[in-house]
């Protein structure tokens, strides 16, 4: 009780202060705190979440905020490195006293920060896809992407589909990969599909020839999947091609962006992959409810920052609306309350699919948010 | 399975090529001044991010990639002149220090000129892959293959036929005593620097188009030269040069026969044994100690 | 002479403890304390390795190797196999020094920079294994690490403690914890110096051959400051482990490595209290370039570069000599 009192009366003397330098303001802004690896080896996925951020809070603000409060967003860059995120979302929960966290680009980041701010029960949205990160459910943990778990079952039953048994898996050293070849390598048998090769390449490869010509000469291969993020997957994609493997290529959703087509040109034709919508937001039936989300966040984006929209950008978007969206049913940033609205958002129509949390499952969208792209003349095709 | 051996060969050597030209401009700056240059591999990602980003610009490619080299050897030049000379009483390791300092720097400045993306960069010659005893090889390899072995003859003919050569060798195998003959020890050490340089970035054009390019790709392709020229015998050329190609055959072929998880392990490992049982190296020249 | 040298000693351990007790006046949140615990923590681990460094000479590019080890043999061991703490981070620092010492003993015996290459090559190879075993340490993600407890006293920066009718927090118990390993670790390494390897090693400084010619077996001490140093980082990465709750491989690897030779650098070679200085300046310029976004990375390389160009001795030793010239001159005006 003391205590709670002593923090409060902290943060009354904080925002005092902050009140006399800015001046006199309306509404104390709703603090949202992120750290992003802005820089660093997972910039392609921080940098885009944090424009998404600014300009989304900024979009907010001219509308008049939420709860009539104005947002302040707080970010920090993290670069990729677990031990700065953990020391950023201190900052963030125990400096800064932020009402709620969006931020965490990649599954180290995030689930180094996460026993802190368990601790100091702060709503933490997640933009990293590891399954650890919500199985098994941590009180106010939630997060947006898929998890890596649905990436496989969707692409192996995408596989299934056309007849496909024997697999080669070829895969990263980094937390992405690994996770990612865990995943699959445990949903296979469920679903009735057996990874005969399984190569991994390291980060810093600048070749993978050696490894996929060890698939290539693995008896009974029939398909093969690349579960890696970064450059890696594109310098993999050259050399299938250049090797003249002609069979099934896919690749995970931790390349779906345009950035990608372009870095693997040609040698792209024909890989599928799991993805949001957000590729193909044109293609996408009238009657589906996400297809004027993906079209207005996809136009907003590109018109703001005049580059191209990414995957990664939509899972910080779908993290902002999620916490905007519990803040005003919770009517208050009450941390308590916040959670619990949090967890009882249903239906809610986002970027990446269609929200469905519950105390049980803090992730809400399944691998049937994903949908398949081909690549057909250099450009993203969605599978019906 | 001689198709097989003769890819992972051939995947070996092309990017053991460039680690040798990243491990000899290790070397020469090693050689002239006993500091282990950690802003090596910028020189290598100026190299790629430069002619990228002229070829952007509508320069045709050899334009694009002798401008790049230059703008590479200048900062070559730069770094000595304007960071490492100027620390003159300094220990090594402080001088050391001062080079990761640059290579930060460097990194930082590319990131925000060139941003953070990737690029691609297309290959000097056609984009068929070629075929060789069953192997399949990208046609840049062998664009990769011939610079590296351009470049390493024209660097020993540079120091056994022309002066300034050999200033640089005198220098490097005692300092005093070329300075007592009339070398100017500070110009000796600033062509290391532009050499080494010029090495890097050729480096990093010509292996490309094969490996994308970044503002951080200097990160892994330096380390990498660093650990060919360790394998080498830091200081010795040859050993830079074997070093490297060994280093890169080594990773294909654990990556093709055994796994490729433990692939960088062998390699370093290969470094403890090397220094272990062949203590100056592979091809590391006797150390006479002067008292 | 030798009594005023114990004073001096004496007088800095001193003042580092006054800087401990007093630091808590100026930190406002637990955040403050949360960076002040680990860059002690950090810091003492810098200590042992200026003992390689400064005394010794030799640059181990493979020091956050040790230091990996040394938290992920604890973090493991009490996390999965419900080992206790204590016994736990001991086992691991005598796992590194066996270590250490097979790597450091032929290797020292050769002149030159061969220990580098060798750290270098045993770093990254426990980083890979670290890296790719993750059945085990949870891979490139990490895992979690239970809190530091001894004889069933658990410590832990989310508890609450009473400390003679005081209520302390948690992070506030840790902070004073790390700020005592600190002053043990700097006690210790000043003894070390003090003793005969410290001063078989300067006067392998001087010159190695004379040292050895007089009957000094350099390799032999050199090897001993090498497993020192490498206890040490063991020892702190498991306090480190225990602290922050999660650790990723990133603390093993090559570029952790290159912080922990930058700290020792930039403080201040074979300055104690500088490399203290290096470890902090270096774990908050991050914290305070952060406002910076696009442009921190060049900052960060710039300061860096222009420090060492400026200050080649190091913060601490520059402006302990700054100090000096100041007061000389002052005393010669007084005198004029």
């Amino acid at each position: 009780m003391s205590k709670k009192l002593l923090r409060r009366a902290g943060f009354l003397a904080a925002t005092l202060a902050a009140g006399i330098f800015a001046g006199a303001q309306a509404a104390q802004p709703i603090k949202i705190g992120s750290f992003l690896s802005v820089t660093g080896p997972a910039s392609f996925l921080g940098d885009p979440e944090l424009k998404t951020l600014e300009m989304y809070v900024e979009r907010i603000n001219e509308a008049g905020g939420v709860l009539g409060r104005p947002l302040q967003l707080i970010h920090y860059d993290d670069a990729g490195d677990a031990s700065a995120a953990r020391n950023f979302a201190s900052r963030l929960v125990r400096s800064d006293r932020v009402d709620i966290i969006v931020g965490g680009s990649t599954t180290g980041t995030t689930m180094a920060a996460v026993p802190l701010i368990e601790q100091a029960r702060t709503p933490f949205i997640s933009l990293a896809g590891a399954v650890v990160i919500t199985d098994p459910v941590k009180p106010w943990v939630f997060k947006t992407p898929q998890s890596d778990r649905a990436a496989a079952q969707r692409v192996l039953q995408d596989m299934k589909d056309r007849g496909i048994t024997r697999i080669g898996l070829i895969s990263g050293t980094d937390g992405f990969g690994r996770s990612g070849r865990e995943q699959t390598l445990a949903v296979a048998p469920e679903m009735g599909i057996e990874v005969v090769a399984d190569v991994t390449y390291s980060p810093s490869d600048t070749d993978m020839t050696a490894q996929l010509t060890r698939i290539r000469n693995t008896p009974g291969v029939q398909a093969v999947f690349n579960f890696g993020f970064g450059q890696s997957p594109a310098i993999v994609t050259r050399n299938y091609a250049q090797l003249g493997i002609d069979l099934p290529f896919y690749q995970s959703h931790g390349v779906a962006s345009d950035r990608f087509l372009e870095l693997v040109g040609r040698a792209g034709e024909g890989l599928r992959l799991p993805a949001s919508p957000l590729l193909v937001p044109d293609s996408l039936p009238d009657t589906d409810p996400q297809k004027r989300v993906v079209q207005a966040y996809k136009s907003a984006y590109e018109q703001r920052w005049n580059t191209q929209v990414s995957t990664f950008g939509g899972y910080a978007f779908d993290g902002l609306m999620l916490a905007v969206e519990a803040i005003e049913r919770a009517g208050s940033t009450d941390r308590e309350a916040v959670r619990k609205a949090l967890e009882s958002i249903q239906g809610y129509v986002g970027v990446t699919g269609v929200f469905n949390m519950s105390p049980t499952d803090h992730n809400g969208v399944g691998p049937e948010s994903f949908r398949i792209l081909e690549v057909r003349n250099g450009q993203w095709h969605l599978i019906q | 399975m001689f198709a097989e051996f003769i890819q992972y060969l051939f995947t070996g050597i092309t990017i053991g090529a460039t680690y040798a030209l990243v491990a000899l401009g290790f070397t020469l700056i090693y050689n002239a001044s006993h500091v282990i240059n950690f802003a090596q591999g910028e020189f290598l990602m100026i190299g790629g991010m430069a002619t990228v980003s002229l070829l952007g610009m509508g320069f045709p490619m050899p334009v694009a990639i002798v401008l790049a080299v230059m703008l590479a050897g200048i900062i070559g030049v730069a770094l000595q002149r304007f960071a490492i000379a100027p620390a003159k009483q300094a220990d090594v390791v402080t001088l050391i220090i001062i080079t990761i300092g640059a290579s930060i720097f460097i990194r930082g400045i590319a990131q925000l000129v060139w941003g953070k993306e990737y690029h691609v960069m297309p290959n000097f010659s056609s984009d068929e892959p070629i075929r060789l005893f069953g192997a399949v090889l990208n046609s840049q390899s062998f664009w990769v293959l011939g610079i590296g072995a351009l470049l390493v003859v024209a660097l020993v003919l540079f120091f056994t036929r022309t002066l300034m050569g050999k200033a640089i060798l005198a220098t490097s195998m005692n300092k005093d005593a070329a300075r007592l003959v009339g070398i100017r020890t500070q110009m000796v050490l600033m062509l290391a620097f532009m050499l080494s340089a010029l090495l890097g970035s050729m480096a990093g054009v010509t292996v490309a188009p094969i490996t994308f390019t970044a503002y951080d790709i200097g990160i892994m392709l330096g380390l990498k030269g660093f650990v060919a020229a360790a394998l080498g015998g830091l200081g010795s050329g040859v050993g830079a040069v074997v070093g490297g190609l060994l280093l890169g055959v080594v990773e294909a072929m654990t990556a093709g026969y055994i796994s490729s998880d433990y692939k960088d392990a062998v390699a370093f490992s290969m470094i403890l044994l090397v220094l272990f049982f062949m203590p100056r190296g592979l091809f590391g020249s006797r150390v006479v100690e002067r008292v | 002479m030798l009594n005023s040298f114990m004073q001096m000693r004496l007088k800095g351990l001193v003042i580092l403890a006054v800087i401990i007790l007093i630091l808590p006046l100026f930190m406002s949140n637990p955040f403050h304390y949360d960076m002040a615990t680990q860059i002690a923590i950090i810091a003492a681990t810098v200590v042992g390795l200026n003992l390689l460094v400064g005394y010794a000479g030799q640059i181990s590019l493979g020091h956050a190797g040790f230091f990996g080890i040394g938290a992920y043999f604890s973090a493991v061991m009490t996390s999965n196999y419900d080992w206790p703490p204590l016994p736990t981070l001991l086992l691991a620092a005598a796992l590194v020094g066996v270590i250490a010492w097979i790597v450091g003993r032929p290797i020292l015996k050769l002149k030159g920079h061969y220990l580098s290459m060798a750290t270098l090559a045993v770093g990254f190879i426990i980083a890979i294994i670290i890296n790719n075993e993750g059945w085990i340490t949870g891979g490139p993600d990490g895992m979690p690490v239970p809190s530091f407890s001894v004889f069933g006293w658990e410590l832990s920066s989310f508890n609450q403690y009473s400390f003679l009718g005081m209520e302390v927090n948690g992070y506030k118990a840790w902070y004073f914890f790390a700020g005592l390993l600190l002053l043990l670790a700097v006690w210790v390494a000043q003894n070390i110096i003090d003793s005969p390897i410290g001063r078989a090693l300067r006067s392998v400084h001087g010159s190695e051959v004379a040292a050895r010619v007089v009957g000094v077996d350099t390799a032999r001490y050199k090897s001993l400051v090498f497993v020192i140093s490498a206890v040490y980082a063991s020892l702190m990465g498991s306090f480190y482990a225990h602290f922050t709750g999660f650790i990723t491989p990133h603390i093993a690897s090559f570029e952790h490595s290159i912080v922990l030779i930058t700290m020792v650098v930039l403080g201040g070679m074979a300055s104690t209290f500088g490399v203290i200085l290096g470890a902090a300046v270096l774990k908050l310029l991050p914290q305070v370039l952060a406002d910076f976004q696009e442009l921190e990375m060049m900052m960060f390389g710039l300061i860096l570069m222009l420090t060492m160009i400026f200050m080649p001795k190091g913060l601490l030793p520059t402006a302990q000599k700054l100090l000096k010239k100041k007061m000389s001159r002052k005393k010669v005006e007084e005198q004029a």
